[in-house]
């Protein structure tokens, strides 16, 4: 307690401390609330299963940058039978229905994507679906009949008759101002009505209907090509990164310490036999080997974990930590702990290494970001964990689709600015503390 | 620490010969410690790649799907007959890639043949010339990536250097506090600085290149060949420049800072000695060695970063050639890169016993006393 507080004194005098320190608070903050909100398993099945996304966008930018450059990108718009107006007439055996489904587009850009979800519910048979395009201008257009059963979609956009009979793609050819000619074509802006005819073959039968315009913009973060929502991704990215540099750093620096200290306190053989390993994990590359590892064994982050801790626990920082220690060992106050009786384990554990422990601080809070780089790094190179969601995934997904060549640059600022923000919190902490532990830094 | 005045008395005491003998003595046996060191990080290597055998269960399934795969399209054939030419080809496949014989027997041939940097074959993929030979593909990659690193290391380390002895001549000062401040944007490897350079020069603003080392088709005459690697070469260089100059200039300083208040060098000052002298003579020549060392180590820290920033500018290195064997899933290829890596670290780890033992006569004399 008498040390905690002087050194929160002390803190508060570097905004560089405070800046990080909150910048950390935040982080773990937002690690906490994803935890809570999306629970492991769920994210683990969501992020894998296409169909829980299939409402979603693909390759849709967020809405706060499209509105922040003056955009106005249509989000996500979908039109459900529930709310529309139904017309229904029976017939021997059967039912005829008429359903509009209108919709207000009042929007400077296209729908990326144009779709019909249907479902025939209370038979089995197949029912007849047709389907006509009215504009605002006045204009209709058929759509063609399909033949519908339990449960189907209409991939407007992917309709080739369609596009042919537009002369582009439907999705903008059914919302252009003039249907033909021009290489740039206006948004004709005003209420849309799509009309469905269908006959079905049952008198109970009835039919659910939503046409799905799919936008260009997604909530705060986009979507990825598997229409994923990239939020939840850059959500869980938090606790992955901070467990795997937190406890990548921990088991690194404690293991390491403890080894050194044991080497510098027992010398002879075991402290010749802690430098030789040392000098083989030296010329060990971690990343070369964390790479064989991932290729040939499993990608799984903690697997990845146990590598990098068990190449950390014999690294160079032992060479440092000895001849930091080496000095303490003849101190006068562990020839006192020798004389009334410590064990060899207590001198080392309670004696030794909280002597140069606050110099190792600094340097621990400035190692962790290395590591959640090195997750990123990983991920980036193709073995990010198999189901976890990361930033250095999305980073990954992003290379591999060419978001950069495709103008989707949302989708890899966002992780990166993740990624820069924990470094910057980490090593902006680090190297205020750095000049609290270590006086003679303070000259600046 | 102790008894230091004496030794390098000693060490001038005695002839010209017996200095270059005791260096010759030195240097033999920290060749032979790193040889060994590196043996045994090798082996380790291979017995992690190959843990259990699971590696080879892996590669014999893999041959006995690829035969069967093969075979399989040729019409006319009866099953038993089908199934005999499978095992056989199997058997021959088997027989090519020594997978028949014991693991320890085959991790000790592995382990000569990868001191000797016989690499093996790679299983898909091969070099430029069409070469199959690991080593001949490493060989190939390896120029581009000593360029790259090369260039950017020496770049960073004479700019720290002179910036960091210029700031620590006036600490304190505006530009002083800006590098301080700028330091932990280095907590960012080289790699994410990139991503954002090629976002921003070449296609935010297209003034350079984003990736590749020379422009297809690469240019005819020498010089403009040059030109193009220049250009290529400049985002990537810049991406590891902004990731470690900062933190670089700001340890240094530090360190200048420390050195520039020590008694001899107060002295010098109070001796009215120019201040260009003092730091060349006073504050750079006794800090020399822990200088060389910090590059060296430096340098060891960069192999690794290597593979990602090459990756992500499509630099034909050994990275990008590490990145193309994941995908290949080519074993061979990943093992010698991981050898090869694992010998230029000890290469550098030699390089820094050598020049330390030149630059400081202590460790040649005693060699266990002043550790690094």
């Amino acid at each position: 307690m008498t040390v905690r507080r002087p050194l929160l004194g002390r803190l508060r005098r570097y905004p560089s401390a405070v800046a990080g320190l909150v910048v950390i608070l935040f982080l773990v903050g937002m690690a906490i609330y994803t935890v809570i909100a999306i629970p492991y398993s769920q994210v683990l099945q969501d992020w894998r299963a296409g169909e829980h996304w299939r409402m979603n966008p693909a390759n849709a930018g967020p809405v706060w940058t499209d509105r922040l450059f003056g955009g106005n990108a249509p989000p996500t718009l979908t039109i459900s039978s529930d709310a529309a107006n139904v017309e229904a007439a029976g017939f021997e055996g059967g039912r005829q229905v008429r359903i509009p489904l209108t919709f207000d587009f009042a929007y400077d850009d296209f729908p990326s994507e144009l779709t019909l979800f249907l479902g025939v519910r209370g038979t089995d048979r197949p029912a007849f679906v047709e389907a006509t395009w009215h504009r605002p201008d006045g204009s209709e257009m058929r759509l063609g009949a399909h033949r519908i059963s339990a449960d189907d979609r209409i991939a407007i956009s992917q309709d080739r008759a369609l596009e042919g009979r537009l002369g582009r793609v439907p999705h903008i050819g059914l919302f252009a101002t003039d249907p033909g000619t021009t290489a740039r074509p206006d948004v004709l802006q005003g209420t849309y009505r799509l009309t469905l005819d269908a006959v079905l073959f049952d008198e109970e039968a009835t039919l659910d209907a939503a046409l799905v315009a799919f936008g260009r913009v997604h909530g705060i973060a986009g979507t990825d090509h598997l229409r994923r929502d990239l939020m939840v991704a850059l959500l869980w990215g938090t606790p992955v990164a901070l467990a795997f540099g937190i406890l990548a750093a921990v088991g690194t620096t404690v293991t390491t310490l403890v080894i050194a200290a044991a080497g510098v306190w027992f010398g002879g053989l075991i402290d010749a036999a802690i430098q030789r390993l040392t000098e083989v994990t030296m010329i060990l590359p971690i990343l070369p080997v964390l790479v064989m590892v991932g290729t040939l064994y499993s990608t799984s982050i903690w697997l990845m974990l146990g590598v990098v801790i068990a190449l950390g626990i014999f690294s160079a920082s032992i060479k440092m930590y000895r001849a930091m220690l080496l000095p303490i060992r003849n101190a006068p106050y562990i020839e006192a702990a020798r004389a009334y009786g410590a064990s060899d384990a207590r001198i080392v554990l309670r004696y030794m290494i909280p002597r140069i422990l606050p110099v190792l601080i600094p340097g621990f809070v400035t190692l962790i970001p290395t590591y959640v780089f090195l997750e990123a790094s990983l991920a980036v190179l193709g073995l990010g964990d198999p189901v976890l969601p990361t930033w250095g995934k999305i980073l990954n997904d992003a290379q591999m689709q060419g978001a950069l060549y495709n103008g989707f640059y949302y989708w890899v600022v966002a992780p990166a600015a993740l990624l820069m923000l924990t470094g910057l919190g980490f090593a902006l902490f680090g190297f205020a503390l750095d000049r609290i532990f270590n006086p003679r830094l303070r000259s600046a | 620490m102790v008894n230091l005045p004496q030794e390098p008395a000693q060490g001038q005491a005695g002839p010209d010969m017996r200095q270059a003998y005791l260096f010759g003595i030195f240097v033999a046996r920290r060749l032979v410690a790193l040889v060994i060191t590196v043996m045994i990080g090798v082996y380790l290597t291979i017995v992690v790649a190959n843990m259990g055998g699971q590696v080879d269960e892996l590669r014999l399934i893999q041959i006995r799907a690829d035969v069967a795969e093969e075979v399989r399209g040729d019409p006319g054939i009866s099953p038993a007959e089908r199934q005999a030419f499978i095992d056989q080809r199997v058997a021959l496949e088997i027989d090519r890639l020594n997978l028949d014989q014991p693991f320890i027997w085959r991790s000790f041939d592995y382990l000569r043949r990868a001191m000797l940097l016989d690499l093996g074959r790679a299983e898909q993929m091969h070099s430029d010339h069409g070469s199959r030979q690991v080593n001949r593909i490493i060989v190939e990659r390896l120029p581009a990536t000593l360029l790259l690193f090369g260039t950017a290391n020496l770049l960073v380390f004479f700019v720290s250097i002179l910036a960091a002895l210029a700031l620590s001549r006036r600490y304190g000062s505006a530009i002083d506090r800006a590098v301080v401040a700028l330091a932990p944007t280095s907590a960012a490897p080289g790699w994410f600085y990139g991503i954002f350079l090629i976002l921003i020069f070449a296609f935010v603003i297209p003034i350079a290149p984003p990736g590749g080392m020379v422009a297809v088709p690469p240019p005819e005459d020498p010089l403009s060949y040059a030109l193009s690697v220049l250009r290529h070469m400049a985002l990537p260089v810049l991406a590891i420049f902004i990731s470690s100059i900062f933190v670089s200039i700001y340890s240094w300083r530090t360190f200048f800072l420390i050195h520039s208040s020590e008694d001899y060098v107060e002295m010098a000052r109070a001796k009215g000695l120019p201040e260009r002298m003092i730091e060349r003579r006073y504050i750079l020549r006794p800090t020399l060695p822990p200088i060389i060392t910090s590059f060296l180590l430096m340098l060891i820290g960069l192999w690794s970063g290597a593979i990602i920033l090459e990756q992500v500018f499509n630099w034909p290195g050994l990275g990008t050639l590490l990145f193309q064997a994941i995908g290949h899933r080519d074993t061979p290829v990943i093992i010698g890169g991981v050898v090869i890596f694992a010998y230029l670290l000890a290469l550098t780890v030699f390089l820094l016993d050598f020049l330390y033992a030149l630059l400081d006569p202590r460790v040649r004399i005693n060699p266990g006393g002043v550790g690094r």
